[in-house]
C-alpha cells in the first residue's frame, strides 16, 4: 500500500471535522419527525390494545422508545470512522453473544433466543443483523469493481455472513436467520459483487429447500404447514392468521373506530400487543389507517435508503443500505405474516409492536444511520485502511 | 477518481432498485389490504360478527383442607352439571322450556335460575342442574341443537371423608347467596361455594383461588364445536390443620351419644390437635343442599348437633375454675403453699350457709390439698378474701373471658364477672356471688375451648393462643412455635404450687380424679374435676345429692376436666365437657384419660407430614467375592 508521503503517518480523521452544534443541525430532522411518528403511532395501537389504557403496554414502551430516541441522537454525533473502525470487534462480539446465548441463553418458546445482560434482556440476534452490515460494510468499503468481481476476494465475505445466520438458524430461529442472510446480500449487493452469483446461490437454495424443510423443528414444520394451509388445524397454529385475517378485513375502509375493534377489543388474537400490532390499526382505522401507515413505513425506508445515496464514502453507503434493508425486511416478514402471507414468525413490527429487545436493536442502527447522514462526506483516510 | 465515481454511481444504480424492488412489495402489500379491508371487507365483518370463539369464566378448584399429617378432611368430587352460557342463545326463554321439558326441576329453582339470567354478564354461565344423572345427561346430549348455550361439564363438589368426625372444626360450605354473588362477580360462577362454619369459613380466601377461563368455538347455532384454550385457574391452597384424625375421632368416639366437646391444645403452641362437639353433622349436606326432614331434625335436637359447642358453648367451669381464684389470691399475697384454711363441712355467710360437696369436713387444709380432693369452702374463703374483680383480672390472664384472637368464626369469648360488669347491667353485687365465684358458679360462663386455653397456659407458663391452622400452601403459620408465644407473666412459684395440686388431683388416691390416672409407665397427668350445677335445686333436692342419676337428664349437672400431661414436662392441655354428665370425675376425667394416653404415645406435638421423603439409606455394597 502506498502512502503519500504528505500525510503524517498515524492521522485517523483528518478532514471535516466539525463542531458537535454543527452536527446536531447536520441529522436527518425529517427522518426523525418520522421516526417519532411512527412511535406515537405505536402508542396509539398498544394504548388500545389495553382496552383504552396506558398500561401495561403504551407507557412503559413510550419510555423505551424516548430512551432509544436518546442513544440514536448520541450515536449520530460519533464520527463515522470512529464507528467503522468498530465493526468487525463488534461483529467478534456479536458472534460471541450468539455462542453465549447458546450456552447461557433462557428458553423461550422452544427457543433459546435471550439473554439477560446487567438486568436487560436482549436477543443478539437483533444486534447481530447491524453489526454484520457493518462489518460487510467495512469488508468492502474500498473495493474496486474488479475485487468485487473476484470470487475468492467475495467468498470471506459470505463466510462472514454464513457464520452468525448458520448460529442463529441453531437458536432456531427460522425467520431472522433468513433476514440476516438477506442483510448481508443487500451489503454486498451494493457493494458491486456480481448479480447472478446471487442468481445461482437462489437457485441453489430452492433445490435445496426441501432437504433443508427435512432438517427444520417441528415447530418451524407446522408453522410452515400452517401457511400452507392454514384451515387444517384453525384452532392451533393457524388460529392467529384467521383472526388476524378477520381483524383486517372487519376494518373496512375507514375502520370501526378508535377502541371499538372488535376482534381486538374481544381478546380473539393473543398477544396482539406484539407481532400482531397492525390488526389493531388496520381493523380500528381501516384501510386508510394501514395505508398512512405504511406510506409512513415505506416513507422511513426511502429515506434510509437518501442517506445512502447522499453518502459520499462506501462504508456509509453500503451499511445505511444495511440498515435500510433491515427495516424494511421487519415491516415486510411482519406484515406479510400478518395477512398470512408468508409462514407466521416472531418478527415483531419495528417501533409499532411492544416489546424492549427489537426496539432497541432498531434505534441502535438509526443512530448508525443517523451518524452516516451526519458525517455523509467525510474521507476516509488511507491511513484507515486495514 | 473516476474510479470512484463509477463504484458510487453503481452503487445509486443498485440502490435504487433495491429500493424499487421494496416499493414494489410495498405496493404488493398494499393491494392485498386493499383486497382484504375493501374487497372482501363484507365477508370479513361478518365473520367478525359471527367469530364465536367465546370466553367464559370457570371456578377453581377449592383447596383442601388436610389434619397435621394430609389426612383429608375436606377434598373435591368431581360430578356433572348443566351451564347455561346465555349469551350464545338466540332466546334464552325459548332454550330454557326446552330444558324443562327434558330435566324436571322444582319452582324455586327455576325461580333462581330466571334471576341469574338476568344479573349476570354473559361471561360468566348459568347453573341449571347440579349432580346430573345419567338420563339427564342422556337426554340434555341428544337434544343439544334445541339447546343452543348449554353445555355440560365436570363440577367439584365438597366432600369431607370423615363426615361428622371433624365437622365442627372443619365446618362446611354452601352456595353464595344472591347477595355474596352480586358482591364479588368470581363467586356468581357455578360452583363456586362460600365457606360457613369453621375452617372452611375462616380460611375462605385461602382456599377459594383464583378463577380459570374455557374459550370454546361455537357455531351460529350457539352449539359449542369445540374448546378452543382451557385454564383452570389457580386452584385454592390447601390448609394444614393443628389436628391430628386420630385424636378427633377418639375424641368424636369417646364423647359417643353425650352432648359435650372435647378440646386438646399443644400445651406449648395452643395448637388445636383434636376439638370435638357432640352431637355432630354430614356437613357434606350443605354442598348439595339439606333435606328438609334432616333440618327439622337438627333444628328440634335437644342437643344442637349444628352447635359448636368446643367454640360457642358456655359452660359454668365448676371446681375447673379454683386453680384461677388460688392464683389470683397468690399474686394478690393473701395465699401462700402453707396457707392452712379450715373446711367443716360448711362456709356461713351471714345467714346464708355455703354447703362443701356432699357436706363433707375436710378439715385444715392447705391449696394443694384443696385442690386434692376439691374442697368447696377452702375457695368460698380465698374468694371472699380475694375479690370478685382480682379473680377476673387472672381469669383474664389465664384466657378465661377474654377474645382468645382463635383463627375460627364464632368463638365466643365467655364471661368472667367484674363489679364493673354487674353495676353496668344493673345486677346487685352480694358477697355471695364472690364466694360461688370461687368453686366457678354464677355468672361465669366460659367454653372448653377457653378452659383447655387456660390449663395449657397453666402447664406451660406461655400466653399460648388457640389456633387450628397449621399450614396455609404448606407455609407454616405464625403460633406454631413455642417461641412465637409471650411468657405468661404470672410467678413460676405459684404456677408450681398449682401443678402440684393438680398433680395430686390425679396420682394420689384421694384425688377425685386417681381413677383416670394415666397407666403408661413414668408419664403422669395433673387436672382438674369440675361439676357444675346447672339447675336450681329444690328444698327436697337439697336433702338429696344434688347430682343425682334421678334426675331428669337436662337437670344434672355438667361434668368438666381440664388437665395436661406429661407432668414434668407438659405437651399436651385437654379440656372435656360432659352435658349433664353428672361428676366431672366420672364422665369426663375418663375421656380425658384416653385422648392424654392417645396423645403421648402417639406424640403429634410439633410434628406433620414430612415435606420431603427421607433418604433412601443406600444398600451396601456386596462383598467382592476375592476367590
Amino acid at each position: 500500500m502506498i502512502l503519500e508521503s504528505s500525510l503524517p503517518p498515524r492521522r485517523p480523521f483528518r478532514d471535516r471535522s466539525f463542531g458537535l452544534a454543527r452536527k446536531f443541525l447536520r441529522v436527518n430532522w425529517l427522518f426523525v419527525f418520522c421516526v417519532c411518528l411512527l412511535a406515537a403511532v405505536g402508542y396509539t395501537a398498544l394504548y388500545s390494545a389495553a382496552g383504552g389504557n396506558p398500561q401495561p403496554y403504551a407507557n412503559s414502551q413510550l419510555w423505551r422508545f424516548l430512551t432509544g430516541l436518546v442513544m440514536m441522537l448520541g450515536i449520530a454525533m460519533v464520527d463515522i470512522r470512529a464507528i467503522e473502525k468498530l465493526s468487525w470487534p463488534s461483529y467478534l462480539f456479536g458472534v460471541l453473544l450468539l455462542l453465549m446465548v447458546m450456552k447461557f441463553g433462557h428458553m423461550g418458546l422452544g427457543a433459546k433466543r435471550w439473554m439477560t445482560v446487567g438486568g436487560v434482556e436482549i436477543q443478539p440476534s437483533e444486534l447481530m443483523k447491524l453489526f454484520l452490515a457493518m462489518a460487510i460494510g467495512s469488508y468492502f468499503k474500498r473495493a474496486t469493481p474488479e475485487q468485487t468481481g473476484n470470487l475468492l476476494l467475495v467468498l470471506p465475505a459470505v463466510a462472514a455472513i454464513l457464520l452468525p445466520v448458520g448460529l442463529i438458524l441453531k437458536e432456531p430461529n427460522l425467520g431472522t436467520a433468513v433476514i440476516t442472510g438477506c442483510i448481508g446480500c443487500a451489503v454486498m449487493l451494493g457493494a458491486g459483487v456480481r448479480w447472478w452469483w446471487f442468481a445461482i446461490a437462489v437457485a441453489i437454495l430452492a433445490v435445496a429447500a426441501p432437504v433443508l424443510y427435512h432438517h427444520l423443528h417441528d415447530y418451524q414444520k407446522a408453522r410452515i404447514d400452517t401457511f400452507l394451509n392454514p384451515g387444517a388445524d384453525p384452532l392451533g397454529a393457524g388460529y392467529n392468521i384467521i383472526q388476524s385475517k378477520i381483524a383486517l378485513g372487519s376494518g373496512g375502509f375507514f375502520g370501526q373506530g378508535y377502541l371499538h375493534g372488535t376482534q381486538n377489543q374481544l381478546n380473539f388474537l393473543p398477544e396482539k400487543q406484539t407481532d400482531f400490532v397492525f390488526t389493531i390499526i388496520a381493523e380500528e382505522f381501516g384501510f386508510l389507517g394501514s395505508m398512512a401507515v405504511l406510506g409512513l413505513l415505506f416513507f422511513i425506508v426511502a429515506l434510509a435508503l437518501y442517506t445512502a445515496i447522499t453518502c459520499q464514502h462506501t462504508y456509509g453507503r453500503l451499511v445505511a443500505l444495511g440498515i435500510g434493508t433491515n427495516f424494511f425486511l421487519y415491516c415486510f416478514v411482519n406484515l406479510s405474516m400478518v395477512m398470512g402471507l408468508i409462514p407466521v414468525g416472531g418478527v415483531p413490527l419495528p417501533l409499532i409492536s411492544y416489546g424492549g429487545s427489537a426496539l432497541t436493536a432498531v434505534m441502535l442502527g438509526f443512530g448508525v444511520l443517523m451518524s452516516i447522514h451526519v458525517h455523509r462526506d467525510v474521507e476516509f483516510a488511507a491511513a484507515d485502511d486495514f | 477518481m473516476k474510479r470512484v465515481a463509477k463504484t458510487r454511481s453503481a452503487f445509486t444504480r443498485r440502490a435504487l432498485l433495491i429500493g424499487t424492488a421494496q416499493g414494489v412489495i410495498f405496493g404488493a402489500i398494499a393491494t392485498r389490504l386493499y383486497h382484504l379491508q375493501v374487497s372482501q371487507h363484507g365477508k370479513y365483518a361478518m365473520l367478525a360478527e359471527q367469530n364465536s370463539i367465546s370466553e367464559r369464566l370457570v371456578a377453581p378448584e377449592r383447596g383442601l383442607i388436610t389434619d397435621r399429617f394430609g389426612t383429608i378432611l375436606a377434598g373435591n368430587q368431581q360430578h356433572w352439571r348443566a351451564l347455561f352460557m346465555h349469551a350464545l342463545a338466540p332466546d334464552p326463554q325459548a332454550v330454557l322450556e326446552n330444558f324443562y321439558k327434558l330435566v324436571d326441576l322444582p319452582d324455586d329453582e327455576k325461580q333462581r335460575i330466571a334471576q341469574d339470567l338476568a344479573s349476570r354478564p354473559g361471561y360468566i354461565p348459568v347453573l341449571l342442574k347440579d349432580y346430573l344423572d345419567w338420563p339427564d345427561m342422556a337426554a340434555i346430549e341428544v337434544n343439544t341443537p334445541n339447546l343452543p348455550g348449554v353445555v355440560v361439564e365436570v363440577g367439584a363438589s365438597r366432600v369431607y371423608p370423615l363426615g361428622p368426625v371433624s365437622a365442627h372444626a372443619v365446618g362446611y360450605v354452601a352456595r353464595p347467596n344472591q347477595k355474596e354473588a352480586q358482591s364479588d362477580t368470581v363467586l356468581s360462577l357455578p360452583g363456586m361455594r362460600v365457606g360457613r362454619t369453621g375452617t372452611e369459613a375462616a380460611q375462605d380466601q385461602a382456599l377459594r383461588g383464583a378463577p380459570g377461563f374455557v374459550q370454546t368455538e361455537t357455531n351460529v347455532h350457539g352449539e359449542v364445536v369445540r374448546e378452543v384454550a382451557h385454564d383452570a385457574g389457580t386452584p385454592g391452597q390447601t390448609v394444614t390443620l393443628g389436628l391430628d384424625a386420630g385424636l378427633q375421632t377418639l375424641a368424636m368416639q369417646s364423647l359417643a351419644d353425650n352432648a359435650g366437646a372435647v378440646v386438646m391444645l399443644d400445651a406449648n403452641t395452643g395448637e388445636i390437635l383434636a376439638m370435638a362437639s357432640s352431637p355432630s353433622f354430614d356437613p357434606g349436606l350443605f354442598d348439595k343442599g339439606v333435606p328438609n326432614a334432616v333440618w327439622n331434625g337438627w333444628m328440634t335436637d335437644p342437643k344442637h348437633p349444628l352447635h359448636n359447642k368446643a367454640t360457642a358453648g358456655l359452660f359454668a367451669p365448676g371446681s375447673t375454675f379454683k386453680p384461677t381464684v388460688a392464683l389470683s389470691a397468690m399474686k394478690a399475697g393473701l395465699l401462700t403453699a402453707d396457707t392452712i384454711l379450715t373446711c367443716p363441712g360448711f362456709f356461713k355467710l351471714g345467714d346464708h350457709i355455703f354447703w362443701c360437696d356432699n357436706h363433707v369436713a375436710h378439715g385444715s387444709i392447705t391449696v394443694t390439698t384443696a385442690l386434692q380432693v376439691s374442697c368447696d369452702v377452702f375457695f368460698y374463703q380465698v374468694a371472699l378474701m380475694t375479690g370478685i374483680d382480682r379473680m377476673a383480672a387472672m381469669a383474664g390472664k389465664l384466657g378465661l373471658g377474654v377474645n382468645l384472637g382463635a383463627d375460627l368464626p364464632n368463638v365466643a369469648s365467655g364471661l368472667v364477672p367484674t363489679l364493673a360488669w354487674a353495676k353496668s347491667r344493673g345486677i346487685h353485687w352480694a358477697q355471695g356471688s364472690t364466694v360461688v365465684q370461687g368453686i366457678g358458679q354464677g355468672y361465669t360462663q366460659l367454653t372448653p375451648l377457653a378452659l383447655a386455653t387456660m390449663i395449657a397456659r397453666i402447664a406451660s407458663g406461655n400466653a399460648v393462643g388457640p389456633h387450628i391452622t397449621r399450614r396455609i400452601g404448606g407455609v407454616l403459620q405464625n403460633g406454631s412455635d413455642p417461641n412465637d408465644w409471650p411468657d405468661l407473666d404470672i410467678d413460676d412459684r405459684h404456677l408450681a404450687i398449682i401443678r402440684q395440686g393438680l398433680f395430686d388431683v390425679v396420682n394420689t388416691p384421694q384425688g377425685t380424679a386417681y381413677a383416670a390416672r394415666l397407666t403408661i409407665p413414668n408419664v403422669q397427668m395433673a387436672g382438674k374435676t369440675g361439676t357444675a350445677q346447672v339447675h336450681n335445686n329444690s328444698a327436697a333436692e337439697k336433702q338429696k345429692n344434688f347430682n343425682d342419676m334421678t334426675m331428669a337428664w337436662e337437670n344434672r349437672p355438667n361434668a368438666l376436666f381440664v388437665g395436661f400431661a406429661p407432668y414434668d414436662n407438659p405437651r399436651y392441655a385437654v379440656a372435656v365437657v360432659v352435658e349433664h354428665g353428672n361428676f366431672g370425675a366420672q364422665t369426663a376425667a375418663p375421656i380425658a384419660h384416653n385422648m392424654m394416653t392417645y396423645a403421648l404415645t402417639h406424640d403429634p406435638a410439633g410434628r406433620d407430614a414430612p415435606l420431603t421423603l427421607p433418604a433412601q439409606s443406600t444398600t451396601p455394597a456386596l462383598p467382592v467375592n476375592s476367590t
